[in-house]
């Protein structure tokens, strides 16, 4: 089958949804790959480099949705392209499902399969196809970009010989995908980071990033992020005056906001008011990440940068993971790629639309002349924070109380040992004559000593420690030794074979281990 | 010479013998602490030799000489992976040598009570044509006696069962009879009922002090050494060979106590309670009792275990490597799989190049991985790997999540997070190797199958694990040139 992409149509679009890269991957699947003449111009990629990978290049649109298979784009299709779908060709895009209804009727009356790229459940096998998140995470990244780039100061702090600079502060609301990778950006320039998110369970995540998390003075049961499939939801009204309230006390400190917080299915929650915006100092820069549904922020235009009377920039673009283009044209057909990694389980080149598979089943939008959106819930649900085991901070007291307890218990295991082995002692002392007892006592003491030195070794050396106590346990030689100035033929003759044997041993057990010791070095 | 002379000998000798297992506590000292247990052996071989009573010393000299030519063969030749087998040959010769010590103890006692039947008649002067262990025998009280026959019945069968065991072992570490743990029908039954014969014979022979029940008992203790370890599988091979490690000295101490000898009494004591040590830090690692262990099969709660989600994802060569060139800090994990492909080479020149790159490279070892207890540290060692980057597992457990890359190479149960995360899990509680927590895990492994215990290793579902599937060797030799 042949997979082709088209230039994408909307302008300003500087995506591809194949890249050379991506096409060679495919090829392996054994798929044909075609691309439109001068689709991935803009990303970076020439149709030279499709063609030395093999991809054919198409002239026109209309040829490639024609000859296609398969037709791989990044935005959500036009009313045009989507009339250009037949009866089992398949269209793999963003389709945002929820607000489409007329485009998954188009796909459902002319008969083809849509997979919709956003709709991949948040699953851990899914995540190599979840292009929602690898596009956010270059939406994040930019947005730090694109608040430094209308920043007049530094990141970081410095102290030079013209005077000092103080670190930038930044804000960043939501620590979804882009949050988190606006937090590692932000902190890798060297500025201070705070970060807000509804979902408490990700102040970890946030900190490992390097951020502070910044917590509300609330006391409710907060809801589990993970139970919505690891999206925030809607939170109670005295939640959000809460977290307001925490804004407005920020918001004069702050020199860059960076919100990102959406629900899914819903327009934007506003968290940044009017009033937070007159709040911050001039120059300060605001990038609303949620600008496409509505904004996070109270003044945002869509696509738009606007200066407020008070000088903060707010910044309003939708279109953070086309400005760079090459980046994300990567990392969304990689995500192409996986997804027809898992159509095509043979590898043989043929699509098998599984619509058993919980990730294939998700996404797919129409089938077989069918809308099949929305999809049922996954059988395997996004791992949950586990609710946390209860570990109570012991006080000092009873944390001592504890030590002493343990302490008592060795004690007492101690003294039963030595009284047992002490009262054995002295009943075997009772029975067994006198020079038995003498070489006893060697006996017992040199289990002790055996047991202080072995301790000690060190674990790399055990095999050596093995070899040499091989070799010395050869000491039954002298015993031997002893027994073969004896008369009797048979017991020389066994003499003599253990004098052989432990021979053997000794020098095989010595020179082995010096061998071995030889090797270790020092570095 | 007199006794005098060959008593300080011994202490000296055994002092020596002290020293020489202490001075393993570091690699440095160790290099001089073997000169002390060579030093040892000399003095206390030559001080019987020159003491009372030895006598055909040119013979035993020669014979000394040949077993030292070919020990010292076998140390020259053998290959650092076959040390398992090496060792657990040698156990077989001491326990070997100590059966036979022990019967000619009992030989001996014959002899003397026959030479006192005729001597009682006549005078006491005959006794000096006896060797110096005769004369011993000859003093002794009747009691003192049925302690010497406890003593050397307990030497032979302690040692027929180290003969044959350690046999056994070395078959199974040598491939030569196959590693599963396979048992006559009977099982454990066979076992029992030959220990119960050979406490009859014990009694029967305190009793009569014959010579048919030493020996029965002596087939029995063979058969024991046998069966039992023939049901024990191969990756429990470090805790058998380190128990035939103890076992070994104590027969030397039982004939120790049977010869009236203190020398042969302190270093069998050394030796056994070394191997015992070793063998409770193996079982320790595995989180099984030694009793569990010896009788084979796994012990704990058997439940329902977590099934796996996920799949594992597969990785060629030029994905470790572009992963391996970013990363700051690697933990390479070896397992017996390594010893099998002799990557240990492969891995040496891998950390080489890695080091020249200023990467922090560390090796992580559990103390079970191999066939023989720091069985991984000596491969490494013969590589050229500084040990000083070899660690243990407690000393790195906590650096894995600051870790980069961890390669996990032909290791499975040591690295198996379901010893923890599992309470059904045939190994829960077993400590391991928690690489999961570096930021990316390669497995390099044959091919998909569960390791020698069979149980499902949730590490390969992981979504940070990468499979890279091959031989050990070849897989290595694949990425070396792309390393740059």
């Amino acid at each position: 089958m042949k997979i082709g992409t088209p230039k994408e149509i909307l302008d300003g679009e500087n995506r591809v949804a194949m890249t050379p890269d991506s096409a060679v991957q495919l090829q392996k699947l054994g798929y044909d790959c075609a691309i439109e003449k001068g689709a991935g111009q803009a990303a970076g990629f020439s149709d030279a480099a499709y063609k030395a990978v093999g991809v054919e290049i198409v002239k026109t649109a209309a040829s490639l949705w024609k000859s296609a298979d398969i037709v791989a784009k990044v935005r959500i299709p036009t009313e045009a392209e989507l009339k250009r779908l037949t009866k089992g060709k398949t269209l793999i895009s963003f389709f945002n499902p929820a607000g489409n209804e007329e485009g998954m009727e188009l796909a459902k009356s002319k008969g083809a399969n849509v997979i919709a790229m956003e709709m991949v459940p948040r699953i851990s096998r899914a995540q190599k196809m979840d292009a929602l998140s690898s596009m956010a995470n270059i939406a994040g990244y930019r947005a730090v970009i694109e608040a430094g780039n209308n920043f007049g100061r530094f990141f970081t702090g410095q102290v030079t010989a013209a005077g000092k600079v103080p670190p930038a502060k930044v804000l960043i609301v939501g620590a979804g995908v882009a949050g988190l990778a606006a937090i590692g950006t932000s902190t890798s320039l060297g500025a201070i980071t705070y970060a807000f998110d509804v979902r408490p369970e990700v102040a970890e995540q946030v900190e490992s990033m390097g951020a502070e998390f910044v917590y509300l003075d609330f006391e409710e049961e907060q809801q589990d992020g993970a139970a919505t499939g690891g999206y925030a939801s809607v939170q109670s009204d005295e939640f959000r005056e809460a977290q307001l309230a925490k804004f407005r006390e920020l918001a004069p400190e702050v020199d860059i906001v960076i919100t990102t917080a959406l629900i899914p299915n819903r327009p934007a929650p506003k968290l940044w008011l009017e009033d937070m915006v007159k709040a911050m100092k001039p120059g300060s820069v605001i990038v609303d990440l949620a600008a496409e549904r509505g904004g996070n922020v109270e003044g945002t235009i869509a696509d738009e940068k606007v200066v407020t009377d008070n000088g903060v920039t707010i910044i309003g673009y939708t279109d953070f993971p086309s400005r760079m283009a090459s980046q994300s044209s990567s990392l969304y057909a990689t995500n192409i790629r996986h997804m027809m990694t898992d159509l095509t389980p043979e590898k043989d080149g043929q699509i098998n639309h599984d619509m058993e598979d919980d990730v294939i089943r998700g996404s797919t939008v129409t089938h077989e002349g069918e809308i099949t959106f929305p999809p049922p819930p996954p059988k395997v649900q996004a791992i949950a924070a586990q609710p946390k085991a209860e570990v109570k901070e012991l006080t000092p007291e009873e944390k001592r109380a504890q030590e002493i307890a343990a302490f008592q218990a060795q004690t007492k295991q101690q003294f039963t040992l030595l009284g047992v082995g002490g009262v054995l002692m002295l009943l075997v002392g009772l029975i067994a004559p006198a020079s038995f007892m003498q070489h006893f006592i060697v006996f017992v003491l040199a289990i002790f000593v055996g047991f202080q030195v072995i301790w000690n070794v060190s674990h790399s050396l055990h095999t050596p420690l093995m070899a040499i106590t091989n070799a010395i346990s050869s000491i039954i030689i002298v015993g031997a030794l002893m027994q073969i100035g004896s008369g009797s033929f048979l017991v020389i003759l066994l003499a003599a074979l253990s004098v052989f044997m432990a021979g053997i041993n000794i020098f095989g057990g010595f020179l082995v281990t010096r061998r071995m010791l030889a090797m270790f070095q020092k570095s | 010479m007199d006794y005098g002379f060959t008593t300080a000998a011994y202490v000296v000798a055994a002092v020596l013998f002290i020293l020489s297992l202490g001075g393993l506590s570091n690699q440095e000292s160790a290099k001089r602490a073997v000169w002390y247990g060579i030093v040892g052996m000399g003095l206390a071989v030559f001080a019987t030799l020159v003491g009372p009573g030895s006598g055909l010393w040119l013979l035993s000299l020669l014979l000394i000489a040949g077993g030292g030519f070919i020990g010292q063969y076998v140390a020259q030749r053998v290959q650092m992976t076959e040390m398992p087998q090496l060792v657990a040959a040698m156990h077989s010769l001491v326990g070997l040598a100590a059966v036979f010590v022990g019967y000619n103890a009992h030989f001996e006692i014959g002899n003397v009570a026959q030479v006192i039947a005729i001597v009682d008649s006549a005078n006491q002067a005959d006794l000096s044509d006896l060797g110096a262990f005769a004369k011993l025998i000859a003093k002794k009280t009747p009691a003192e006696l049925g302690i010497l026959h406890v003593e050397l019945f307990l030497g032979i069968f302690i040692g027929a069962i180290t003969f044959t065991g350690s046999v056994v072992a070395y078959g199974k570490l040598a491939g030569k009879v196959t590693s599963a743990a396979t048992k006559l029908p009977g099982g454990h039954a066979l076992n029992a009922a030959a220990a119960i014969i050979s406490l009859i014979c014990l009694i029967w022979y305190t009793a009569s002090g014959g010579f048919f029940p030493l020996f029965l008992m002596t087939l029995a203790a063979l058969f024991i050494g046998y069966h039992l370890i023939m049901g024990i599988g191969g990756a429990d091979m470090p805790v058998v060979v380190s128990m035939l490690n103890s076992y070994s000295g104590w027969a030397a101490a039982a004939i120790g106590f049977s010869l009236g000898n203190d020398l042969l009494i302190v270093v069998g004591a050394l030796v056994g309670s070394s191997g015992a040590i070793l063998s409770y830090i193996m079982c320790k690692a595995m989180n099984r009792h030694f009793v569990s262990v010896i009788l084979g099969g796994f012990g704990g709660p058997q439940g329902e275990q977590m099934a796996v989600e996920g799949e594992q994802i597969a990785i060629e060569a030029d994905g470790v490597a572009a992963a391996l060139n970013d990363a700051d800090s690697v933990v390479i994990i070896p397992g017996y799989g390594m010893a099998v492909a002799q990557a240990q080479q492969s891995v040496s020149e891998l950390v080489r190049k890695l080091r020249a790159q200023g990467k922090n490279v560390r090796f992580a070892i559990h103390p079970v991985a191999g066939r023989l207890p720091g069985h991984m540290n000596v491969l490494l060692a013969e590589a050229k790997v500084p040990y000083d980057i070899v660690l243990e597992m407690d000393e790195i457990n906590d650096d894995f999540p600051d870790t980069d890359v961890a390669i996990v190479i032909g290791s499975n149960d040591i690295v198996n997070p379901a010893a923890q995360e599992d309470p059904n899990s045939p190994i829960a509680g077993m400590p391991v190797l928690e690489c999961w927590k570096a930021k990316q895990v390669f497995v390099s492994k044959r091919g998909q199958g569960t390791g020698y215990s069979g149980i499902e290793n949730p590490l390969f579902f992981k979504e940070n694990t990468r499979m890279f599937y091959g031989d050990a060797k070849a897989s290595l030799d694949k990425l070396l040139p792309m390393i740059d």
